[in-house]
């Protein structure tokens, strides 16, 4: 190590910065969509979300990389699978006995981490060629950016939906008396997919970097 | 028989993995660009569900289960192994990934030039696992409703995938504000075409 970088330089922040809104995971990678779009009815179970694949994917990412050089390049992806299938189990017997309520909520999405692209992704793109500490920090970043979408979503969906946000109600009564009504239709999956259509839109007309070509 | 086939039908229409449970979604964005491609990623998809989630099936029902080992010997009726479920339910579709994509190159070389290079994508496709998911947490009485809801499900989600495909070659040639092309518009016509699924809802035969 002769030109040793320091632990936070310019170069390893941007692995945290840069997928929270030019490279995030969901609206420009596109990975990890399936739990994105199913577990955002409130905005409790997506923060949970979050916090389960910040934990899978930074482990795993260290992991894999620690390994990255023992193993042998047919079969990584059975060995990545089995790595992220145990801190999911670690992950889930934990919600089990901690927020067992959520973790009803979230039901098979916990399990379906295992398949997240989002994971596998980031083990093939990054932890497989990279440092175990810098792929720490871009699992974090990944995280975080998934976790922001996640969660500006289900905001939105509980505000609308439900008329509350974290369980408590924040639309006054006076509201109601005047004739609003919650917008059921906002806890069905399919705004859900609008929702996140909508988010790309304001992005990209924000970054014309991000816009396609077709 | 009736009641199979009630299986058959809510699997596709009313809980379809696409439009309920947005399973397989990174897969299905990625690969719905032309109807072809689309059509060979779903015919692979519902070749490994119908036979995954058998297997599956049995190694929830005769290993993992509570109670589930007690045709050994009546001593183990207290043995739960379910923690253990996500590692082996990935290990098995792994595995018949695997053995899926040589017995296809082995018997059927021009059916494996068509999903050859879908195959070990599939491993990582979570419509795969999340059918064996829901088939544990559904709780299916023979190994014939858990067949026939694979099969289902996989024909749902390569029913899903053609009508996406189909759309999109249309929307090549339509006029779409330029920040919403490409992902953005996918995104909201997967979610109109949800709405229009969910008119199935409730459905019973």
């Amino acid at each position: 190590m002769k030109n040793k970088e320091p632990v936070f330089s310019k170069n390893n922040l941007k692995l945290i910065t840069n997928p929270l809104s030019k490279d995030n995971p969901i609206t420009v990678q596109v990975l990890g969509i399936c739990s994105a779009l199913a577990v955002t009815v409130q905005i409790k179970p997506a923060v949970i979300m979050t916090f389960s694949v910040m934990f899978v994917l930074a482990l795993s990412n260290v992991l894999i990389s620690f390994l990255r050089k023992t193993i042998p390049s047919r079969i990584r992806i059975i060995v990545q699978l089995i790595i992220v299938a145990s801190l999911v189990i670690i992950v889930n017997e934990l919600l089990k006995a901690y927020f067992f309520d959520v973790s009803k909520q979230l039901s098979v999405f916990v399990g379906l981490i295992i398949t997240n692209c989002i994971i596998m992704g980031r083990l093939e793109a990054f932890a497989l060629t990279n440092k175990p500490w810098l792929a720490f920090l871009d699992g974090i970043g990944n995280a975080l950016g998934y976790g922001i979408i996640l969660i500006i979503v289900s905001f939105f969906r509980e505000l609308l939906g439900a008329g509350t946000i974290w369980g408590f109600h924040v639309i006054p009564e006076c509201f109601y008396q005047a004739g609003y009504e919650n917008n059921g239709l906002m806890i069905l999956p399919p705004m859900a997919l609008i929702t996140i259509g909508v988010i790309i839109w304001i992005q990209r007309s924000k970054n014309k970097n991000l816009i396609e070509e077709k | 028989m009736e009641h199979l086939f009630n299986i058959f039908v809510k699997s596709i229409f009313v809980d379809n993995l696409i439009f309920s449970t947005f399973l397989g979604m990174c897969s299905y964005l990625a690969v719905s660009k032309t109807v072809k491609t689309a059509t060979g990623l779903g015919i692979a998809v519902v070749f490994v569900l119908t036979i995954t989630v058998p297997v599956n099936y049995l190694l929830e029902n005769y290993i993992l289960k509570q109670g589930a080992l007690s045709w050994i010997d009546s001593s183990f009726k207290d043995v739960d192994l379910s923690f253990l479920s996500f590692i082996m339910f990935i290990a098995v579709i792994a595995s018949m990934v695997q053995l899926v994509e040589m017995i296809i190159e082995k018997y059927s070389p021009t059916l494996y030039n068509q999903l050859g290079i879908f195959l070990p994508l599939i491993a990582v496709n979570c419509a795969i696992l999340g059918g064996s998911l829901f088939m544990q947490q559904k709780q299916f009485n023979t190994i014939s409703e858990a067949t026939v809801y694979g099969f289902g499900s996989g024909i749902g989600w390569l029913f899903a995938i053609i009508t996406l495909a189909a759309i999109r070659e249309k929307l090549t040639y339509s006029n779409i504000p330029a920040p919403l092309k490409g992902l953005g518009i996918t995104f909201i016509v997967t979610g109109l075409m949800a709405l229009a699924f969910m008119g199935f809802m409730g459905i019973k035969l």
